[in-house]
């Protein structure tokens, strides 16, 4: 056992995969958060297959290239995620179901790309569900640690009025215009970071590095600023365990470390100081008023 | 005294449908103005156009050298997300956003500021605490410090006094009359007419259109008060465009 996960750590694919879920938890952490606030977590995983279509154009055009595949996701990501928002603002429909539109359309798109392509079950498979550990590359590393970086440079600019945007809107319409624009670039940091999951996890279960570690942090703290950290750290520990979970199984990353974070979750549902179920079934005695 | 705010046959409203009916007339500098009036009457819609969150639909507000950041707006407490895990010391610390903006630092002084704003509602204590778990009186007491650290010209409160007790209406009135001592402007959205008889000099007595505006005992009237609630509630969906001709 201890030899094995020697024998993971001199991998440089491992080690690479390991580098990159750390940058990817350090971004995801605080979005997924913000998603889980602004109650828009299904939306986030919406998003995750409108992206879809994009990475198909990419492949067709490319091959497996990370780069072109990264390029044709964003730019489907950031047209979907505008579309949705700008239609929503300008019309009665809500966000939700103007995205949920938009997703179907561009989830036929991609599957029609796909097939017109016709690539083979098992590019398909590696598609959806991620590759192995043992795929990760320098390439893929670069595209994610630049997301990262961006992303977590934008969401400290926009932090103030995407905070006060889900506490207390009516106030922040008051003093400032930003929260529009704040909505709008939360938005494309979410699609930077599905690109950047997608790379590490697969399309299908990329979101799922985003929204779980933020459900599992609710249930540990009442203020946001700890609960971004819970949830970088809930992140990086489903990441690394996964990985290298992945690597030993000789199964994909994706299954992999979302398996990791939903246990992550029950333990939390069952032990998490904040409405944990044991707290609820053992109460203890009331407090001295 | 000079005019602060003036309302040039103000038109507010949402899907063309108007909230706030040919409004004239003019907020004086340091003037402490109840706005009173039904359910529906148009108050909140009043201060969101105030504030500038709501384009007027005809009409205008001329500000007179009021800037945005001049003005401290109290929301209703039901627009408040109560369960946003936010604390009440970060939350009272929005109200230095004007001075702050996106990114600025929360200095010593700054913080010596929000401390002492906390202080002053009387929510020593309980800066950690989340806001979710604060009572509806320590709520509102919240979000005055916030206003206090706004430190503003003109103060738009909607609402500010329902469903809390007598103790915190009374500290927070408090609060209202060193404002108004301090010539600063305040309008407050209010319902008990007891509160405003006995506090506020000047009343909008509000429909959709101005009822009355003038001294409080002038306008709250039983004659006055009987038109106000015949004015009905609910929106005409066939209503016709309103052709009125412009004012002079």
């Amino acid at each position: 056992m201890m030899q094995g996960l020697f024998d993971s750590f001199a991998d440089d694919s491992v080690r690479h995969s390991l580098a990159a879920v750390l940058a990817l938890a350090i971004s995801a952490g605080p979005v997924g958060v913000f998603l889980m606030l602004r109650r828009m977590s299904l939306v986030g995983d919406a998003m995750s297959h409108a992206i879809l279509p994009g990475v198909a154009i990419g492949f067709l055009a490319a091959g497996l290239n990370v780069f072109a595949m990264t390029m044709g996701g964003l730019t489907a990501g950031l047209i979907i995620a505008l579309l949705a928002g700008a239609v929503s603002r300008a019309t009665m429909l809500q966000e939700d179901a103007s995205l949920a539109v938009f997703l179907l359309m561009s989830l036929a798109l991609g599957i029609v790309i796909v097939t017109i392509k016709g690539v083979d079950i098992e590019q398909i498979m590696e598609f959806l569900f991620g590759e192995t550990a043992a795929k990760m590359n320098a390439d893929k590393l670069l595209v994610i640690a630049v997301n990262s970086t961006i992303s977590t440079a934008a969401l400290a600019l926009i932090y103030r009025p995407l905070t006060l945007d889900c506490v207390d809107p009516g106030f922040l319409r008051a003093v400032s215009r930003s929260g529009g624009m704040a909505h709008l670039v939360f938005l494309a940091l979410l699609v930077l970071n599905l690109i950047s999951a997608f790379h590490a996890l697969g399309t299908l279960l990329g979101i799922s590095i985003i929204i779980i570690p933020a459900a599992v942090a609710r249930f540990w703290t009442r203020d946001i600023s700890v609960m971004i950290v819970l949830a970088m750290a809930g992140a990086l520990v489903s990441g690394v365990v996964g990985v290298l979970f992945a690597h030993q199984a000789g199964i994909p990353s994706g299954p992999a470390i979302t398996l990791v974070a939903g246990v992550l979750y029950a333990v939390s549902i069952a032990l998490g100081p904040v409405g944990g179920l044991v707290w609820r079934i053992f109460p203890g005695r009331h407090l001295e008023a | 005294m000079t005019e602060q705010l003036r309302f040039r046959n103000l038109t507010l409203g949402y899907d063309r449908h108007p909230a706030v009916h040919h409004l004239d007339g003019a907020v004086r500098s340091g003037a402490l103005m109840a706005v009173v009036g039904p359910n529906g009457a148009g108050k909140s819609t009043l201060f969101k156009g105030v504030v500038g969150a709501i384009k007027p639909l005809a009409g205008g507000i001329e500000r007179n050298g009021v800037r945005p950041e001049d003005i401290a707006y109290l929301p209703q407490v039901a627009e408040i997300e109560r369960n946003f895990p936010i604390a009440v010391y970060d939350m009272v610390a929005m109200g230095l956003w004007h001075r702050k903006g996106l990114l600025g630092g929360i200095g010593a002084r700054d913080r010596h500021a929000i401390e002492h704003a906390i202080e002053t509602v009387g929510l020593s204590g309980f800066e950690q605490r989340a806001i979710g778990t604060l009572s509806g009186g320590q709520m509102q007491r919240m979000l005055f410090a916030r206003l206090l650290l706004q430190d503003a010209r003109v103060i738009v409160l909607d609402e500010p006094f329902n469903a809390i007790d007598t103790k915190t209406c009374a500290d927070l009135l408090v609060l209202v009359q060193r404002w108004h001592s301090e010539q600063r402007t305040v309008l407050s959205a209010m319902h008990d007419l007891e509160l405003v008889k006995a506090h506020f000099p000047e009343t909008l007595l509000l429909a959709r259109e101005p009822v009355a505006w003038g001294a409080t005992a002038d306008v709250l009237t039983p004659d006055n008060m009987r038109k106000a609630r015949h004015m009905c509630e609910a929106f005409d969906e066939r209503a016709e465009a309103c052709v009125v001709p412009e004012a002079v």
